[in-house]
C-alpha cells in the first residue's frame, strides 16, 4: 500500500517537475474521466440559487460549466452551462437562461470572479422579476462537484510533426484534459500542448498563437478537436511544405 | 475467453485499459459486497456480473447476503416503500427485529466485514451491520439503489443513523442523493451488454418471436416494454397508438411487460389495458414472464420506436435497453428519462399522449431522422450506461477512498 501511495505522490511530482524542465522532454498523452459527487445542496427557486452560489465550492461551479463537456454532447448543445439550462427548463425563465448561456468562463482569471459574473446576472434577474421564479419539485438544482480521473494512454511524442496525426486520433477525454483541464493545472493558465511547443523556442510561436485564440467554450469537445486538427495540419503539413 | 476480452468487444479497449490502470491500485485488496438476495431484482443482477469483472482484474472480491425471516422481509419492505416516500411508519417492533437480525447477520459475517479494505453495503436490508463492526479496518460504502428523493420523513429520521458513519454513498441520480457528512456519488445505473436481454440476436430469431406473437414485421411497430403499473401510463400508450393511427393506419402497438402476481393493482391496470386494447387486432397486450429477455431483447430489436411514457419514473433501465438497440426512444419528460433521451438527438421527452402521438408520426415520416437518432441513442448508452462505465466509477471511488484523493487520480 506504502508502494502505491509513494507511486501516487512521485508521479504528481513528476507533473509539476516536468513543467520546469528545459530539456525536451516528449509529450505525454493522457485520457480522462470524471465521476461526478453530490454535494447535497439542492435549490428550487431563483433566490435559493443566488444563496448557495455564494457559498457553493468553486469546485461546483467549474462543474457546472466545464464538466458536463465530459458528458456526450451533441451538435448544437441548447445551453452552454448548467445554471442556464436550469433557468430555462426548471425555472423556464428564458431571459435569465439567455444571460447566464452568454457567460463565458474562459473570460475570467478564477472560479471567484465568475461566481460574482454569475451572482450579478442572478441579482440582476430577481430584481426585474415580480415574483421568485421556481421550478417544479422534480426539477430541483443539484450543485454538483467531480473527482476526474486520469488515465496513461502510453503514447508519447518527441516530434511536433506528429501532432498533425496524433490530434485527431485524441479521445473527447484526452482533448479535455489537455485542453481544458490543463489550464487549471497550469499557473500560467495555458493548455498541454502549447505549453510542450513552447520548449521549442519561437519555433512554433505562431501555432501557439492560434491555439490561443480557440475558445474552448462555445463548442463540443468533438468539434474542438477538429478544429485543432485543421490548425495542426495547416501549420504543421502545408506550411512546412 | 476471459470475460474482460468479451466486454473489450462491445464497449472498447480503452475502456479496459481504463479499468486495469484503476485496478492495478487495488490488487490483492480485499472487498465484500452485502445485500440480501443472489437471484432476482437489480442489484443482484449488477453484483452478478460486477463480483467477477472485479475479480478478474485481481481484486479479492466476495459476495455476501443477509438473511431473516419473515418479519425482517416485512420491516425491510416496508423501510423501502416508506423511503420511496410512502407515508406509512413501521411499528417499533418490527424495526426491532430489523436491528436484532442485523445484530445476528453482523455475527456471522464480523470477520470477513471487519478485515475488508472496502465494503459495499446495498440498499436499506444490511445498512445497520456497520454499527455491529465497531473494528472495522476498512472503508465502507452505503450503495443506495432506490430513489429516496423523497423519503418519508419519520422513517428517514430513523434510517439516516445507521448510514451517518458511512465513508461514501452513492446514488443512482443526483436527485436521489439526500445530505449525508460523507461524500455523495452519483453513479446512474447501467445494462450488460452481453446479458441475454441485451445481446445481439440474429434476424431469424427476431422474426420468429414476431411471429409466435402474431406481429408482421413488415409494417410499422411501436413497443412499450414495462410492468403493468399506471407510472407507466399504459392507458396512454393505447390513446397515442389510436391517434397516430388515424394517419398510419397499419401502425402496429406492442404492450409488453410483466408484473408480480401479488400485485393486485398490477392486475387491474392490466385488465385495463387489456379492455382498451380490445378492439383493435394492431394493439398486442403481452404478459410475460420473468424469464423473457431473450424474448423482450427480440421485441425491442424488431420495433421502429420503442416508447416509455412514463407519468414517474426512478431511472428507466428500458430506456437504456431500446437505446443500445438503436432505436428512438419517445419518452415521458420524468426522472433519468431526462438523462437519457436527450430531445431530438436520441428520441423525444413528451407530455401527454397527443405529444406522443406527434412525434410517432414525425419520426415513422423520416426514416433518415430516426435512424441517425437510433444510431445516437447507441452511442449514448456505450459512452455513459454500460456496465464498464460502472465498474470504472466504482474502481474511482475506491481509490479516493483508500488513497485519500480529493478530486483527482493520475494513474500510469
Amino acid at each position: 500500500m506504502k508502494q502505491k501511495i509513494e507511486r501516487l505522490r512521485i508521479h504528481k511530482i513528476f507533473m509539476v517537475d516536468r513543467s520546469k524542465n528545459k530539456e525536451i522532454s516528449p509529450f505525454v498523452v493522457k485520457d480522462c474521466a470524471v465521476v461526478a459527487i453530490a454535494t447535497g445542496i439542492h435549490v428550487q427557486n431563483l433566490r435559493e440559487l443566488r444563496d448557495k452560489l455564494a457559498a457553493v465550492p468553486a469546485d461546483s461551479i467549474y462543474y457546472h460549466f466545464w464538466g458536463s463537456l465530459l458528458l456526450p454532447r451533441f451538435e448544437e448543445p441548447e445551453f452552454n452551462n448548467d445554471f442556464a439550462a436550469w433557468a430555462y427548463h426548471g425555472l423556464r425563465d428564458p431571459i435569465l437562461a439567455e444571460r447566464l448561456a452568454m457567460i463565458d468562463p474562459t473570460d475570467f482569471t478564477d472560479m471567484e470572479e465568475l461566481r460574482q459574473e454569475l451572482l450579478e446576472v442572478v441579482e440582476e434577474r430577481l430584481y426585474e422579476s415580480e415574483y421568485v421564479p421556481w421550478s417544479k419539485l422534480d426539477q430541483q438544482f443539484h450543485f454538483m462537484r467531480s473527482q476526474i480521473v486520469v488515465f496513461d494512454t502510453h503514447k508519447r511524442i518527441t516530434d511536433p510533426k506528429m501532432l498533425s496525426v496524433l490530434v485527431p486520433s485524441l479521445s473527447t477525454g484526452s482533448i479535455f484534459y489537455h485542453f481544458i483541464d490543463a489550464r487549471r493545472r497550469s499557473p500560467e493558465g495555458v493548455d498541454d500542448l502549447s505549453a510542450w511547443l513552447s520548449q521549442f523556442g519561437d519555433r512554433y510561436a505562431e501555432l501557439i498563437k492560434s491555439i490561443a485564440t480557440i475558445d474552448p467554450y462555445f463548442t463540443t469537445l468533438a468539434e474542438l478537436r477538429q478544429m485543432l486538427s485543421q490548425l495542426f495540419k495547416t501549420h504543421l503539413e502545408e506550411k512546412g511544405r | 475467453m476471459k470475460i474482460l476480452a468479451l466486454y473489450a468487444d462491445v464497449a472498447g479497449r480503452d475502456v479496459i485499459e481504463h479499468l486495469r490502470q484503476l485496478a492495478s491500485l487495488l490488487k490483492g485488496m480485499r472487498v465484500i459486497h452485502v445485500n440480501s438476495t443472489r437471484v432476482g431484482g437489480g442489484v443482484a443482477e449488477i453484483l452478478e456480473k460486477l463480483v467477477p469483472l472485479m475479480q478478474e482484474l485481481e481484486i479479492d472480491t466476495k459476495w455476501e447476503l443477509i438473511r431473516g425471516d419473515e418479519e425482517f422481509l416485512e420491516c425491510t419492505k416496508g423501510l423501502h416503500n416508506a423511503l420511496q416516500g410512502n407515508p406509512k411508519d413501521i411499528p417499533k417492533s418490527l424495526l426491532n427485529v430489523y436491528e436484532k437480525t442485523n445484530a445476528q447477520n453482523a455475527e456471522q459475517l464480523r470477520h470477513e466485514l471487519e478485515e475488508a479494505d472496502i465494503a459495499f453495503i446495498h440498499d436499506p436490508q444490511p445498512a445497520p451491520l456497520l454499527k455491529f463492526c465497531p473494528n472495522r479496518k476498512g472503508k465502507w460504502i452505503w450503495r443506495c439503489h432506490i430513489d429516496i428523493s423523497r423519503p418519508y420523513h419519520p422513517v428517514w429520521r430513523y434510517f439516516r443513523n445507521f448510514v451517518l458513519g458511512y465513508d461514501a454513498s452513492i446514488f443512482s441520480l443526483a436527485d436521489f442523493a439526500q445530505p449525508l457528512p460523507h461524500p455523495l456519488y452519483v453513479i446512474p445505473p447501467s445494462i450488460d451488454p452481453l446479458s441475454e436481454k441485451n445481446v445481439s440476436l440474429d434476424g431469424g430469431e427476431i422474426e420468429s418471436v414476431y411471429e409466435e406473437f402474431g406481429i408482421n414485421l413488415e409494417l410499422p411497430i411501436i413497443l412499450q416494454v414495462s410492468r403493468f403499473d399506471r407510472f407507466k401510463d399504459p392507458l396512454g400508450v393505447i390513446r397515442a397508438h389510436k391517434l397516430a393511427k388515424k394517419f398510419i393506419s397499419s401502425l402496429q402497438l406492442v404492450l409488453a411487460g410483466g408484473g408480480a402476481t401479488d400485485d393486485p393493482e398490477g392486475e387491474v391496470v392490466l385488465k385495463e389495458v387489456q379492455e382498451a386494447a380490445a378492439d383493435d387486432p394492431d394493439i398486442h397486450v403481452l404478459f410475460l414472464p420473468p424469464e423473457a429477455d431473450r424474448t423482450i431483447n427480440a421485441l425491442q430489436r424488431g420495433a421502429d420506436i420503442v416508447l416509455q411514457k412514463s407519468i414517474k419514473e426512478g431511472f428507466g433501465l428500458t430506456v437504456t435497453e431500446a437505446m443500445w438497440k438503436g432505436k428512438p426512444v419517445i419518452g415521458g419528460d420524468v426522472g433519468g428519462i431526462r438523462l437519457q433521451v436527450i430531445n431530438h438527438h436520441t428520441g423525444v421527452r413528451v407530455s401527454t399522449p397527443e405529444g406522443a402521438a406527434l412525434r410517432i408520426r414525425y419520426l415513422l415520416s423520416h426514416q433518415d431522422k430516426l435512424q441517425a437518432m437510433g444510431q445516437k441513442a447507441r452511442e449514448f448508452v456505450r459512452e455513459n450506461f454500460l456496465i464498464t462505465r460502472l465498474l470504472r466509477d466504482h474502481l474511482a471511488l475506491m481509490v479516493a477512498l483508500i488513497y485519500d484523493v480529493e478530486d483527482r487520480i493520475e494513474l500510469d
